[in-house]
């Protein structure tokens, strides 16, 4: 399936964009905004994981130190160094940029399952170090405090509602710009590593340096998804950094669909009803969220956006086998 | 001129068994050759050397007087060496149409391009001449791994000659196919040679087949080279009749 062209992905993301700021400004449901919020973070991070896994193939089983480290870099620069919100954006992402390259370099020439397990040792080294390191991060009782958030461009982020726009406005740019990577010659690029790295490598493909670009993008869209997190909760916590967030990205991609560039969104929105359904009837939370997996993982056998994207294909396919079999007898 | 490919005492050993012995070999520019052996004879082995797959224990290989020997298939392939495989070497979530669009942009040298979109539009008119002239333009929107297997190997080699190589290697063009298939593929081969006017050189079981269609043939036999020439000369060549022919163990050409 082909990409939106770009012209259209413009337009649709300034359409949604518009519909939600015009939804989110009626309303003065709190659940709602909060809802908003915890979504942008996961689906951007859940997002990122797809442009790696999905797209690249590299099954990152400790992705989620990109994400606990976005907020605790944000978190600290901001009580620390008393900087803009945007400076601190900005900060963050260049240094989970810099963590991934380190990281990146050493995890992209591993195939597969080693792959997988030395990401995951990573993130265990990550939340390890967070920790030990006391007095900069708080160690488990998490960073404290409280994350200033002081306006800019007329923005008071303190406010739940102006919290709940620009999270609606980080996670359509983000989805937007990660769109825009999976569309490129490079996404193209990054599909073909996946599918058969030796023939791409005769195609004249650096193909770990590929794999290292896309390793760099995913961490830095993960780390966007948890300084969200710290805005929304105004602190860090190493839970962030810990493996189960990784493993709930992986949950939340396989749940809405990894070859559907939009399934991880689903699969986030999906995610969060769960949550906050389940939880609300029962304490054993754990225990519906793996039923639910396992009906959609052996039922379906994909993600539900897959599957809805297959059977409308499936409808559309039999609509024009159906009309051209009209127009044979009709004439 | 200098040769478009040139072989000397090329060796290869894997644990006891050599491989590939003492190969030299010239390939002239826009020449047609065939490469013929009994199975496990070392031809699969002699391209993976040529094309960087695999790094040779001692000889020099050339293109175009330049040595290759240790670059990386990635260097190689813009030196102008391009590949088949005797099993088709797909992306086999992509269509016919976007494998190609995908090593033309490639060879444009814009596939980490991260701001413009696939396909760059220059890919298209140099994808669709080759999907043309092997006879796979109705597939285009046909997804790789639903191909049958005959078109497999024709994308597999349109994968190949996207790039504009000087020197084209198909291990097993006709592997796996029919009689009837084997011919219409081998003279889309030819065709394709007469068209690009590049340097092809083809691993080819069918005897019938190789004695029709090429100027050229080297016989291979455990790694080494044991003759070299038309094919009246082969036909005529001691070696080649005993290695074929008369020792009983040796695989029969079909
Ligand atoms: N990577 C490898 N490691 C170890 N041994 C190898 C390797 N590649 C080839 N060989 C051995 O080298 C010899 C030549 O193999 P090769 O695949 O080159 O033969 P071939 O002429 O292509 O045969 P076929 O006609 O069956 O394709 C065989 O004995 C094979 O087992
Ligand atoms: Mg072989």
């Amino acid at each position: 399936m082909r990409a939106l062209s770009f012209s259209r992905a413009l337009a649709l993301a300034a359409i949604v964009l518009g519909l939600l700021f015009a939804l989110l400004s009626t309303t003065a449901n709190h659940a709602l905004m909060d809802f908003v919020i915890r979504l942008a973070s996961l689906a951007i991070f859940a997002t990122s994981l797809n442009l790696l896994a999905g797209y690249g193939g590299m099954v990152s089983f400790g992705h989620g130190m990109f994400y606990g480290f976005g907020a605790y870099f944000f978190a600290l620069t901001m009580q620390r160094a008393g900087v803009s919100i945007p400076v601190a954006i900005v900060a963050s992402i260049l240094g989970s940029a810099l963590l991934a390259a380190i990281v990146g370099v050493i995890c992209v020439r591993l195939k597969e399952i080693y792959f997988s397990f030395v990401t995951l040792a990573f993130q265990m080294l990550i939340h390890a170090t967070i920790l030990a390191a006391m007095p900069l991060t708080g160690g488990d009782q998490g960073l404290r405090g409280g994350v200033p958030r002081p306006p800019f461009l007329g923005l008071n982020l303190s406010n739940q509602k102006q919290l709940c726009m620009f999270s609606a406005f980080l996670l359509i740019v983000c989805l937007f710009a990660m769109h825009h990577v999976v569309s490129s010659p490079f996404g193209a690029t990054l599909r073909m590593t996946r599918d058969n790295a030796d023939r791409a490598a005769y195609l004249g493909i650096a193909v770990d340096r590929v794999r290292l670009k896309a390793f760099i993008i995913a961490a830095v869209f993960a780390s966007i998804g948890g300084l969200l997190q710290a805005l929304f909760v105004s602190g860090a916590y190493p839970d962030f950094a810990y493996w189960t967030v990784s493993g709930e990205g992986i949950f939340v991609i396989m749940l809405g669909g990894t070859t559907t560039f939009l399934g991880p969104l689903l699969g986030s929105v999906l995610m969060l009803l769960l949550n906050d359904f389940v939880s609300r009837f029962t304490e054993y939370h754990g225990l519906a969220l793996g039923s639910v997996i396992l009906v959609v993982a052996l039922g379906l056998r994909k993600g539900v956006g897959d599957f809805v994207v297959d059977w409308l294909s499936a409808r559309s396919e039999a609509d024009a086998s159906e009309r051209t079999k009209t127009t044979e007898a009709a004439s | 001129m200098t040769a478009a490919l040139e072989i000397r005492d090329l060796q290869k050993s894997f644990g006891g068994v050599r491989a590939t012995n003492n190969v030299s070999l010239t390939f002239e520019a826009g020449s047609l050759a065939a490469v013929i052996g009994p199975n496990g004879a070392g031809k699969s082995t002699f391209f993976n050397l040529i094309s960087g797959a695999l790094r040779p224990d001692y000889g020099t290989v050339r293109v175009e007087g330049r040595d290759i020997v240790g670059l990386s298939r990635a260097e190689i392939v813009k030196l102008g060496i391009a590949r088949a495989f005797q099993v088709a070497s797909l992306f086999s979530t992509f269509t016919v149409g976007d494998s190609l669009l995908a090593a033309v942009t490639s060879g444009l040298d814009q596939s980490e391009r991260m701001l413009s979109r696939f396909p760059p539009p220059q890919a298209s008119s140099r994808a669709e001449e080759v999907a043309d002239m092997l006879g796979l333009t109705s597939k285009w929107r046909t997804k790789s791994s639903t191909l049958s297997h005959g078109d497999q190997k024709l994308l597999d080699i349109a994968i190949a000659l996207v790039r504009e190589p000087r020197v084209l290697l198909l291990d097993e063009p006709t592997a796996g196919m029919g009689p009837d298939e084997r011919w219409r593929m081998i003279e889309k081969v030819r065709e394709m040679w007469t068209r690009q006017k590049i340097t092809v050189v083809f691993i080819e079981h069918d005897m019938d087949i190789v004695f029709a269609v090429a100027p050229r043939i080297c016989v291979l036999c455990y790694g080494e080279i044991i003759a070299d020439g038309t094919p009246d000369e082969i036909r005529a060549n001691a070696r080649v009749i005993e290695a074929y022919l008369g020792t009983p163990n040796a695989e029969a050409p079909p």
